[in-house]
């Protein structure tokens, strides 16, 4: 009797049990939020974004900012300030239970999560949003999804998001288990994936082709498609290396047109002309500080008024050195190599005493930031706008030297400057303005620079030597040879950079250009004249 | 032919006069600094070591001093010479700390097991005999400078040309030698050095005699740069300097002449690199800069180019200003040694030395620079 009491209770206690975990279930798709057990949360979070509940999102925003709390009692809130918000309704609550909690989570819960917003955002009103999904869905392939996917892909009518939608579809696809009769739908997504072409589609197809359990014929094709991503990946890393290395010539050309300019018309190798650019960059930051300080309202263009400002300070300084101390060592360049060193020296300590020997920072204007992708090439702005910049001011001196007289004199007394002098050209007065211009050239080089580099005392020395070899290699007082030896040289480093490594490639490019002297004493493009030493 | 003098049998006993100051100078510091401490004629340590380094720098400014002076190849890359001496030397003094580095590896040195060599490249062979080393001091340069001199002088490289490529060639040198994959060390270099031929290169006694072996060399280098330069060999250098076209349609091979003192010079620069070592006790890939290939010809001209003596007085009195400058007023040695590149350019043409023939001689007429451009070469 007693027992048989027992076992009644329990019959009891236990159908009591089972029928509030059903009616709980039936009754609300919020309640597992205040279980308090992590997958309870999980599958709800699941349940609720399959259900399309108008609330869901809320929910799940809230969730992840950590502001939805339950109540061990029954209820769930969002907080939203010092107010809280009925989870289930929306409605604003204002008898607030006193033992509120946070809904807990873990990293379980937190994926669940980071899919269902996902899911939420692939069925976005916006186009940018559910690219990024997508993208998100390309990126995880999880199986799981796959519903999401075709559920998504149904409605899409965007062709940028679709095709990442299929994408999408074919990585997931791919990364599910095999199953008897899918080669066709799996040959797809092979090919799919091969049209993506990243990274992600490689490591995925080179496991599908190393798999035991693919078909043949599926294993193949992704391993073909894994060697044209491969090659894909080649092209266009070489493409952006000879971007950076255009850019790196650009900054070259701009450092070795003056230089060539001052050794082609005196023969002097300005060992300043280095300093001189260091001094066009230390310009920009004074003329970015200047008009901060007085006309703020201009500073998005202040780099382009350092253009001027940078030329002229330079190329007046080059007059002052050209008067003041290379016109007394003329006919010995050696001495001037060594007098432009020593000036060198002194530009350097005097810009390191006033200004500090640390990097200032010269700004780069919002329009200059940011990049822009070229199929896989990450063009940057600022690289850019050097490339162009260099070009410009290489058709404008080109402009210069041919359609000016100082550009016709120049040229004259390049050729043969005792000839030049018969003929009455004031070569005193050519030297000093070539100087100048050519020093005013640093200056411009100077700006350049600034806005991809570092700014500091030291910055002539790191471009001295490699100005020196363009001018060499390129072949003195010839344009286009400085501008054939900067390019060359500038993509030569950065395209040899990857296979050997940065220093081995400046090496060799080093070394190739000793060799190639030895054998083209007079550069790439000689001068021919009856001047010119034969 | 006012450049010809100083180069001509003339300043023999210049020569000899200078070589034998060298001399005596080191015999009288090491001596010196033997004496107790107490005594007050005693030298420090600090003081040696510093006589010894500017002796060093001085066999590096005569090297320089011979071809620039003689030969007219304004070289911006001696350093490398210097530095590659230096290194075999270094090679050697570090196979010498053999079991007494921190891993105690008798056959490598510490940068190679810290980097997980497993065995010494083949290059290192047999650097832990001195004899070997000291022919590796003289032939590495030697081999350096044979390669570069007859690929360039053959094909006529001259002038700022070969100025810049020599400066591009000390710097690929140091790029290379920064590398830890080369086997130099990397950026430290080799360093931590113990004893050298088992005396150990912290007592003043070594310290001394590796001073009084400087000063030696020197004193050897002078004589025989003097030997090499006079009579016949040494009017062709300066035919070729002040006008190599001519005297090749004279029917003499001016790059034959070139190349002879430029591998002599290189020798001789590795010579100093490789004493400076055992005094400074560091060699790192910094010696390679192009900027000290520069400052040594800043000696010689601050000197006099082309005098042989006048290379010595320069590195010497140079340095010491240097020296001097960086204890009192470190931030105004750059304008120092700038201005000193400066003055000496515009109004020294001939170093200390042609100051000295100008005051002493009192000639009446300008000293005239060697006829520098007469084929309008490099302008």
């Amino acid at each position: 009797m007693c027992r048989f009491s027992q076992f009644l209770w329990a019959g009891v206690v236990c159908l009591l049990l089972a029928f509030s975990g059903v009616r709980g279930a039936a009754a609300d798709e919020f309640s597992g939020l205040e279980s308090g057990q992590f997958n309870t949360i999980a599958d709800t979070v699941s349940a609720m974004v399959a259900s399309g509940n108008p609330q869901a999102g809320a929910v799940i925003d809230a969730l992840e900012k950590r502001h939805l709390v339950y109540s061990p009692a029954g209820g769930v809130f969002i907080r939203a300030g010092t107010t809280y918000v009925d989870a289930r309704t929306g409605q604003s609550v204002q008898n607030i239970p006193a033992d509120l909690k946070p809904v807990r989570m873990n990293n379980h819960v937190r994926q669940v999560l980071a899919s269902a917003t996902a899911e939420l955002e692939l069925l976005s009103p916006e186009d940018a949003v559910r690219l990024k999904a997508a993208t998100q869905m390309y990126a995880q392939h999880n199986p799981a999804m796959l519903p999401v996917i075709h559920h998504a892909l149904e409605r899409e009518k965007n062709s940028h998001v679709r095709l990442k939608l299929e994408q999408a579809n074919a990585a997931t696809m791919l990364a599910q288990p095999v199953q008897p009769g899918q080669e066709a739908t799996r040959l797809a997504a092979v090919k799919t994936l091969g049209s993506a072409g990243d990274l992600e589609a490689r490591g995925l197809l080179a496991v599908v082709a190393a798999s035991d359990h693919e078909t043949p014929e599926v294993r193949k094709a992704a391993a073909k498609t894994v060697s044209s991503i491969d090659l894909k990946q080649r092209v266009w890393s070489v493409l952006q290396n000879a971007f950076y290395g255009l850019s790196y010539g650009s900054v070259l050309l701009l450092a070795a047109t003056g230089l060539a300019i001052t050794f082609g018309v005196m023969g002097v190798i300005n060992m300043a002309h280095g300093e001189l650019m260091m001094i066009g960059a230390y310009t920009t930051w004074l003329v970015q500080q200047g008009i901060r300080a007085t006309v703020p309202w201009l500073e998005p263009v202040s780099l382009l008024v350092a253009i001027p400002v940078a030329f002229c300070v330079c190329g007046l300084l080059g007059i002052l050195i050209e008067r003041g101390l290379i016109r007394f060592l003329y006919g010995r360049p050696l001495e001037t190599l060594l007098a432009t060193w020593g000036l060198s020296l002194i530009l350097q300590q005097a810009i390191r005493s006033i200004f500090g020997p640390t990097n200032i920072a010269v700004i780069t204007p919002a329009w200059l930031s940011g990049s822009w992708m070229l199929g896989s090439v990450d063009i940057t702005l600022n690289r850019l706008a050097i490339f162009v910049f260099a070009f410009l001011v290489l058709g404008a001196l080109m402009l210069v030297m041919r359609k000016t007289s100082l550009g016709l004199e120049m040229r004259a007394v390049t050729q043969n400057r005792r000839m030049a002098a018969l003929m009455g050209i004031r070569t005193p007065r050519v030297d000093a303005l070539a100087f100048g211009l050519g020093a005013g050239l640093a200056g411009l080089a100077g700006v350049a620079v600034s806005q991809i580099d570092n700014v500091s005392p030291n910055l002539g020395q790191s471009y001295i030597i490699d100005s020196f070899m363009v001018v060499v290699f390129g072949g003195v007082g010839n344009l286009w040879g400085t501008l054939a030896a900067a390019m060359t040289l500038g993509m030569g480093g950065k395209i040899l950079e990857p296979t050997i490594g940065a220093v081995s490639a400046k090496i060799a490019i080093l070394v190739l250009v000793i060799l190639y002297i030895q054998r083209h004493p007079r550069g790439m493009f000689p001068v021919r004249g009856r001047g010119v030493e034969s | 032919m006012n450049a010809l003098s100083p180069s001509t049998t003339k300043s023999f006993s210049g020569t000899i006069r200078m070589a034998a100051v060298a001399f005596a100078v080191t015999i009288v510091l090491a001596g010196a600094s033997l004496l107790p401490e107490a005594n007050p004629l005693h030298v420090s340590a600090f003081v040696v070591s510093l006589a010894g380094k500017y002796l060093a720098y001085a066999i590096l400014a005569l090297s320089v001093d011979l071809v620039w002076g003689f030969a007219g190849i304004l070289t911006l890359g001696h350093a490398a010479f210097f530095a590659l001496g230096g290194y075999a030397m270094g090679m050697y003094l570090m196979r010498e700390i053999g079991t007494r580095g921190v891993y105690g590896n008798p056959n490598l040195p510490d940068f190679m097991i810290f980097l997980s060599w497993k065995s010494l490249p083949w290059y290192w062979w047999g650097s832990d005999h001195f004899a070997w080393a000291m022919l590796l001091v003289l032939i590495v340069p030697g081999i350096l400078a044979g390669v570069f001199g007859w690929l360039a002088f053959r094909s006529r490289v001259s002038g700022v040309y070969l100025s810049i490529i020599t400066q591009a060639l000390t710097y690929a040198l140091m790029l290379a030698f920064f590398q830890n994959g080369l086997g130099f060390g990397g950026n430290n270099g080799l360093t931590d050095f113990k004893d050298i031929l088992g005396a150990d290169l912290h007592s003043p006694l070594t310290r001394a005699v590796l001073l009084v072996v400087t000063g030696a060399v020197l004193a050897g280098c002078l004589l025989l740069s003097r030997w090499l330069v006079s009579g016949r060999f040494g009017y062709l250098l300066v035919a070729v300097r002040d006008a190599e076209n001519r005297t090749r349609f004279l029917g003499y091979r001016p790059e034959q002449a070139k190349l002879l003192i430029w591998v002599f010079s290189a020798m001789v620069a590795g010579i100093g690199g490789a004493l400076y070592v055992t005094q400074v006790g560091i060699i790192n890939p910094s010696e390679f800069a192009p900027a000290n290939s520069i400052e040594s010809v800043i000696w010689v001209a601050v000197g006099g180019r082309g005098t042989l003596s006048g290379s010595v007085l320069g590195a010497v009195l140079v340095n010491c200003g240097k020296t001097l400058f960086t204890a009192w007023l470190p931030e105004f040695w750059l304008y120092g040694l700038g201005l000193l590149f400066l003055v000496t350019t515009l109004f020294l043409p001939q170093g200390l030395m042609g100051l000295r023939h100008h005051l002493v001689k009192k000639q009446p007429e300008e000293v005239t620079p060697e006829v520098s451009n007469p084929e309008g070469e490099g302008a």
